[in-house]
C-alpha cells in the first residue's frame, strides 16, 4: 500500500491479502509438487492439471449460482490451492474421474455450501480426500514406484493418457504400496516391525521422496523447505506444525520403547505419508484452525496424536486427513475456551487498573 | 368438506411434509434410504402406522386426559407398530429381513407421536385418518426420492430387490441405470444421506420460490382455514 499518509489511523498497512497469501503458499508447495510430477511422470501431470481445472470449474459454477463476482473470487487463488492440495494427496496414477470428483467435492461440498471462502468448517481438500478414500478405497490406495519423466520404462505421453483416461487395470503389474501399507502388511502376516523396516525402509529415500506415495507428499525435505519458507514469510506460525510433529514423534517414541517389535519409531512416523504436508500446509489453514497460538498448539498436538492412533489401530493405513477433519470439528470449542486477552483487560475481560486507580 | 380434505392432502404431501418441511424422522430416513426399495418399504410401514394411529387416537381422544397422553399415545403406537412388524414378517419376509431393526423403531419415530398429539387428538376420526395417510404418503415420497438418488449415485441401480417388497410381478421395476458402475460408497453410507437430503431440501425451496413467483395469487386458505371439518363436533 503506497498511499499517502492517511489523516487518521491505521497508519501502518500490511500488504497481506488473500491473493498474496495463496500465491506464497503455492510457491512453497511448488518444489515438492514439481518433484512429485517429475518422479511419477506424465500421468501425474495430467492428474494434477485435471484436479485444479475441476476445482476452478466448480468454483466458477458455484459463484455463478450464488451470483457472486466470478473473476474476483477465482483470481484470489483459493480454489486453485484447494485443488492443488487435493492433487497432492492423490495417488499419482489415479484415473481421471478421481481427479475431477476430488476438485468438485472440495469446492462444492467442502467450501461453497458453507458460504464460500472463510465460511467452511472443514478443510476442503481434506473433505475431498476423505470422501474419495471412503468411496473408492481401491483407486485411492494404488500407488506406483517412481518412474521419472523421460527415464527408461516410464510411460510416454500417449501411454500416460491411457493410464489416466483409460483402463488402469492394465498397469496393475507395476503398482506398488506405500511404506505405511507395507509395514501393516508385514505386521498382519505375523512379521515384526524391525524385519519389515529392514526390508522396505530407507530413511534417505524417504527424506528425498524417491518412494511410492501420493503425488505431492513423498519428499520430506522439499516439504520442509516449503514449510520453512512459509514460516519465514510469516504466512504460518510455528505452533501448529511443531505441535503436530512433536506430538506424533513423542507418542511414537514412547510406544517404540514399550514394544519395538510392533511400534515403529518416531522418524518413520514423521517422514512417512502425508504428515509433513499436513503439518505445514493443511493443519495451518487460516479458516479451519484456531486463531490463537495456544489454540494452535492444542490443535496440532491433537492432530498428531490422532494420526498416530489412526495409523496404528484402525483399518486405514494413513490418518492425516481424518485427524485434521476431526480437529477441524473441535476448532470452535478450542476457540471458545482459549481466547486472546483483550488489550487493556485481564483474561476474565475486566478492565485493568489504570494509573489513576493505583493511588 | 372436500376442500378441507384437499388441504390435509396438500399439507401432508407437500407444504408440511414430515421430512422436507418439519425435518422430523431423520433417523429412519438416513438409516434405510440406501436404496429406493428400502425407502418404499419403510414408507409403507410408517404410513400404515400413521393412518391407523391417527384413527385410533382420534377415537380415544375424549378418554385420554392431558396428564397421561404421552404414555397412552405411545402405547397405541407401539401396539400398531407391533402389528405392522408381524404382518411384514409374515407377508414380506425378505423385506422384513432387510429393514430389520428399523421396523420396531417406528415406535420412536417422532413424526408419528407428533401427528397424534397435534392433529389426531383434536380431530374427528376421518380427518385424523386422512392426515395420517397423507403425512405417511409425504414421508414415503421423501424416503423414495432420497433412496432413489442415493441408489443411483451409490450403486448405479434403481429399485433393486423390488420383488422382495412387492412380489415377483414387480421385478420389472429393478433397473440398472449405469452398467458396470463401480459404486460410490459415500452415498450408500449415512453421510451421503445427509448430503443428498440437503440438496433435495434446497431443490424443493427453489421449486417453491419458483411457484410463488409464477402463481400470481397464492391460495391463502393455509392461513384462514380453521381446523378441518369435524373439529367443531368435538
Amino acid at each position: 500500500m503506497s498511499l499517502p499518509t492517511p489523516p487518521s489511523a491505521p497508519y501502518a498497512h500490511s500488504s497481506a491479502n488473500v491473493q498474496r497469501t495463496m500465491a506464497l503458499v503455492m510457491l512453497a508447495l511448488t518444489p515438492s509438487t514439481l518433484y512429485g510430477l517429475y518422479i511419477y511422470g506424465w500421468p501425474a501431470v495430467f492428474l494434477f492439471a485435471l484436479t485444479i481445472l475441476s476445482a476452478l470449474a466448480a468454483e466458477a459454477f458455484s459463484l455463478a449460482l450464488r451470483r457472486k463476482p466470478i473473476v474476483m473470487f477465482l483470481g484470489d487463488g483459493s480454489a486453485a490451492l484447494s485443488g492443488w492440495l487435493v492433487a497432492a494427496t492423490l495417488p499419482p496414477w489415479a484415473p481421471w474421474w478421481v481427479a475431477v470428483l476430488g476438485g468438485l467435492i472440495a469446492i462444492i461440498i467442502g467450501k461453497q455450501i458453507f458460504g464460500g471462502l472463510g465460511q467452511n468448517v472443514f478443510n476442503p481438500a481434506m473433505v475431498a480426500r476423505v470422501m474419495l478414500l471412503v468411496s473408492f478405497p481401491v483407486e485411492l490406495t494404488r500407488f506406483v514406484d517412481p518412474k521419472p519423466l523421460f527415464s527408461q520404462g516410464a510411460p510416454d505421453f500417449s501411454q500416460s493418457l491411457q493410464i489416466v483416461f483409460g483402463q488402469i487395470e492394465k498397469f496393475d503389474t507395476i503398482s506398488s504400496a506405500s511404506l505405511l501399507d507395507q509395514i501393516r502388511t508385514v505386521l498382519k502376516q505375523g512379521g515384526d516391525v524391525p524385519g519389515g523396516l529392514a526390508e522396505h525402509y530407507q530413511p534417505m529415500a524417504m527424506l528425498i521422496g524417491d518412494v511410492p506415495g501420493s503425488l505431492g507428499e513423498t519428499s520430506a525435505l522439499l516439504i520442509l523447505l516449503g514449510g520453512l519458507f512459509l514460516l519465514y514469510k510469516r504466512i504460518i506460525t510455528w505452533h501448529t506444525p511443531a505441535a503436530m510433529i512433536a506430538s506424533i514423534a513423542l507418542i511414537a517414541a514412547v510406544m517404540n520403547l514399550i514394544d519395538p517389535a510392533r511400534y515403529p519409531g518416531p522418524v518413520y512416523h514423521v517422514l512417512s505419508g502425508a504428515l509433513l504436508l499436513g503439518a505445514f500446509f493443511i493443519a495451518t489453514d487460516y479458516v479451519t484452525a484456531p486463531v490463537t497460538n495456544t489454540g494452535r498448539l492444542i490443535f496440532g498436538a491433537g492432530a498428531g496424536a490422532l494420526v498416530y492412533v489412526i495409523r496404528t489401530w484402525t483399518v486405514f493405513p494413513e490418518g492425516v486427513a481424518f485427524a485434521v477433519l476431526l480437529m477441524n470439528a473441535l476448532t470452535p470449542v478450542i476457540d471458545f475456551y482459549i481466547k486472546p486477552r483483550i488489550y487493556g483487560r485481564n483474561r476474565a475481560g475486566e478492565p485493568l487498573p489504570g494509573p489513576d486507580d493505583a493511588g | 368438506m372436500s376442500d378441507s380434505y384437499s388441504h390435509i392432502a396438500l399439507e401432508g404431501i407437500w407444504t408440511n411434509n414430515i421430512v422436507f418441511t418439519q425435518l422430523l424422522a431423520l433417523c429412519p430416513l438416513m438409516a434405510v434410504t440406501d436404496t429406493a426399495t428400502n425407502g418404499l418399504g419403510m414408507g409403507i410401514a410408517t404410513t400404515a402406522v400413521l393412518a391407523a394411529s391417527g384413527a385410533t387416537v382420534s377415537i380415544w381422544r375424549h378418554f385420554i386426559t392431558q396428564e397421561i397422553r404421552i404414555p397412552a399415545l405411545v402405547l397405541i403406537i407401539a401396539t400398531l407398530v407391533t402389528l405392522v412388524e408381524m404382518g411384514m414378517n409374515a407377508w414380506m419376509h425378505q423385506m422384513y429381513k432387510v429393514l430389520g431393526l428399523f421396523i420396531p423403531l417406528i415406535v420412536t419415530n417422532c413424526a408419528i407421536l407428533g401427528r397424534a398429539e397435534t392433529f389426531a387428538s383434536r380431530n374427528w376420526l376421518l380427518p385424523a385418518f386422512a392426515d395420517g395417510l397423507f403425512m405417511g404418503m409425504g414421508f414415503t415420497i421423501a424416503l423414495v426420492s432420497l433412496g432413489a438418488v442415493r441408489e443411483i449415485l451409490g450403486s448405479g441401480t434403481l429399485f433393486a430387490n423390488a420383488s422382495y417388497l412387492l412380489g415377483s410381478h414387480f421385478s420389472f421395476l429393478e433397473m440398472t441405470i449405469v452398467p458396470d458402475y463401480k459404486g460410490f460408497l459415500l452415498f450408500v453410507l449415512p453421510p451421503g444421506g445427509f448430503i443428498v437430503l440437503g440438496f433435495l431440501i434446497a431443490g424443493r425451496r427453489i421449486f417453491d420460490d419458483f411457484l410463488f413467483r409464477v402463481l400470481p395469487e397464492p391460495r391463502n386458505d393455509a392461513e384462514d382455514e380453521p381446523e378441518p371439518a369435524g373439529a367443531a363436533q368435538s
